[in-house]
């Protein structure tokens, strides 16, 4: 038991260290991956300050409140582009390469190696997070009142956990679907950044898109996060409690990971029965 | 005492769907490839066992069962006594895999780095993995590339690499599919002498090899299964396996062009035949095997009857090539 705790400790550490590396030895990531998507949000922080402009009343005060609230999804962004297409998508590359029948004969877990592409994508990732924050105060103006840090942490992380969980679903269809997988992560991109409320308030989604959406943990991650760091407006712009949103993102991150594990087992096991495992150019 | 390999009736099928070309088609009709069929082998521990076969003959189907990374669709594998549809996790432990022409890892590490991940994918401590990976890259005399990054390497260099990955988890048993596939005289000498080597160096290592060289069957082999189209075809060391064919002798023709050349077959007390025409002297060579020479008569006066010179005749020891000649009816190459 030990002894397979440690080998998977080790294949998680071996698994990231290509990216923690790659990271340093290709530069280009800086411009692509920070400057890039801040181009999106900046786009929607000037048409909140040119609504905000011609709005009067609460109406502006609101507008104006959004402007933060863009911030902090751009920079959750970050999160969930990982998730899509450096851990889930991934499996696909490993394959075209020849890794993948390489990972599935070693012992280690299945688990262990997306672990080891998250945490190695992570460092990167929260670069990119906090560089679009940074922005966000230094340009923007943008202004935060924070609420408890427990709550904030367990928020966070319960987010994390639950969207890298979903991740290793989506990376169990990639084992097996190639391109077909890879139009789901297209979907997955630009409309999920809609309901999901990246650029505005989940809560103005209307409450069954709202719910539907909540199924992807960034949903309720980014709503609790934004709630726990404008305090002021949690109660005018919040979806749920926090609290709610806290035990929901709990029992995400659960579930995920069960269903991560057995969907992973099971196309495995699809795949040594049809030959697709080891089938490249799909 | 379990076999290090054990397969009982061993077949495997692939479903290959046909793409719908019409409308009317309204289901995409299917087609079955026999991969594998009824293969029963039993190799021991510490043996070097070889596979050897044309292409499409079953053998990376084989491999790939023992690997787990494929099911059987009926029979049975064992490897070291553990079912590979049941048991996947027993065998991962103590196997590797090699294939020929491999492009493993990622390309902007260095081979040093390359080789050290994946041996934290069997949680060999650091230390440890990068003593063993280091007198390795030595061994293959590769250690002046131990830091460029793999994607700069040569063919034969990245190879030499990829066997390193696979010996350096010390595997009990490892499977190398065509290891010296495209590689100079020189890197694979170097890669057979390694793997003889190993083999020998501790006794319960076991090797399974492929490969469609038969110098390297021969001299590398102590048992060889010769498999064609999915069945195994003969199964024994290669010094039984050329004693079957050495009642028989093989000739050597070198005639002018033949036109016709397969005229020839009905000859009788012929084994087996082929040939092969070369163009730019304007000759062909004519292999016979016979069961008794009195043949040579009968191919004598054949060769004549269709106006053609014999300039040379040649009679040899049987080789492996003879002996797969004899019984797949075709040469290898
Ligand atoms: N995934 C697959 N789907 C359909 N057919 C397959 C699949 N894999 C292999 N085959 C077929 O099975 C047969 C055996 O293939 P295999 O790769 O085992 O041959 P091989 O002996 O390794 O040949 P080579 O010397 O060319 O490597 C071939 O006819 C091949 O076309
Ligand atoms: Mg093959």
């Amino acid at each position: 038991m030990k002894e397979y705790l440690l080998l998977n400790l080790r294949a998680l550490k071996g698994r990231a260290y290509p990216r923690v590396v790659g990271g340093t030895r290709e530069l280009s990531w800086i411009f692509f991956d920070t400057i890039l998507p801040l181009l999106t949000v900046a786009a929607y922080v000037f048409v909140y300050q040119y609504l905000g402009s011609l709005a009067q009343g609460p109406q502006k005060e609101y507008i104006g409140q959004f402007v933060g609230y863009v911030i902090l999804g751009g920079a959750m962004t970050a999160y969930w582009m990982n998730v899509l297409w450096s851990m889930a998508a991934q499996f696909y590359w490993e394959k075209e390469i020849g890794n993948l029948q390489l990972y599935m004969i070693a012992p280690m877990s299945r688990m262990a190696v997306l672990g080891g592409m998250a945490v190695g994508g992570m460092f990167y990732t929260t670069v990119r997070a906090v560089s679009t924050i940074v922005i966000g105060v230094l340009i923007f103006g943008v202004t935060f009142s924070l609420g408890p840090p427990i709550y904030l942490i367990l928020v966070f992380l319960l987010t994390l956990i639950a969207l890298y969980g979903m991740g290793m679903l989506f990376a169990s269809l990639y084992m097996l679907y190639g391109r077909e997988a890879w139009h789901t992560s297209s979907l997955l991109t630009e409309p999920i950044y809609l309901v999901s409320g990246f650029y505005f308030p989940v809560k103005y989604m209307g409450a069954i898109v709202a719910v539907s959406a909540s199924i992807i943990p960034i949903t309720l991650g980014l709503d609790a996060l934004r709630q726990l760091m404008f305090t002021e407006t949690a109660g005018i712009h919040g979806f749920l409690p926090v609290e709610v949103e806290l035990v929901a993102l709990a029992v995400l991150s659960v579930l995920f990971l069960f269903l991560a594990r057995h969907s992973l087992r099971f196309m495995e096991n699809l795949g040594r029965k049809t030959g697709r495992l080891t089938m490249r150019w799909q | 005492m379990n076999y290090a390999v054990e397969t009982k009736d061993l077949t495997r099928i692939f479903r290959v769907k046909k793409r719908r070309r019409r409308r009317s088609e309204s289901k995409g009709s299917e087609q079955d490839v026999t991969a594998l069929k009824d293969v029963n082998l039993r190799i021991e521990e510490g043996e070097l066992f070889g596979l050897l076969g044309p292409n499409g003959a079953g053998k990376t189907t084989l491999i790939k069962i023992l690997c787990t990374l494929l099911l059987p669709t009926s029979g049975k594998a064992y490897v070291a006594g553990n079912d590979v549809e049941k048991d996947p996790y027993p065998i991962r432990r103590i196997i590797n895999m090699v294939s020929g022409g491999e492009t493993s890892g990622y390309g902007l590490l260095t081979t040093r780095e390359n080789l050290w991940m994946f041996s934290q994918f069997y949680g060999i401590p650091s230390k440890e993995a990068k003593k063993r990976i280091d007198e390795m890259l030595e061994a293959f005399g590769i250690w002046d590339k131990r830091n460029a990054k793999v994607r700069t390497l040569s063919t034969g260099e990245r190879q030499k690499a990829n066997v390193i990955r696979g010996f350096m988890t010390d595997p009990s048993i490892i499977f190398l599919d065509e290891p010296t596939l495209g590689l100079d005289v020189n890197a694979s000498r170097t890669i057979r002498k390694f793997i003889s080597d190993w083999v020998r160096e501790t006794s319960g290592r076991t090797v399974l090899l492929t490969t469609h060289y038969m110098m390297e069957a021969d001299e590398l082999c102590d048992r060889l299964a010769i498999i064609d189209e999915g069945g195994i075809v003969a199964c024994d060391t290669p010094r039984n396996l050329k004693k079957t064919v050495s009642k028989a002798s093989s000739l050597m023709f070198e005639a002018d062009y033949l036109r016709d050349p397969d005229k020839l077959k009905g000859i009788e007390g012929i084994q087996n035949f082929t040939y092969k025409h070369n163009g730019q002297m304007n000759r062909t060579l004519l292999t016979f095997i016979v069961e008794d020479e009195s043949a040579v008569a009968d191919i004598v006066s054949r060769i004549v009857e269709q106006g053609a010179k014999i300039h040379s005749l040649e009679k040899r020891e049987p080789t492996l090539e003879d002996v797969f000649v004899s019984l797949v009816g075709k040469g290898l190459a």
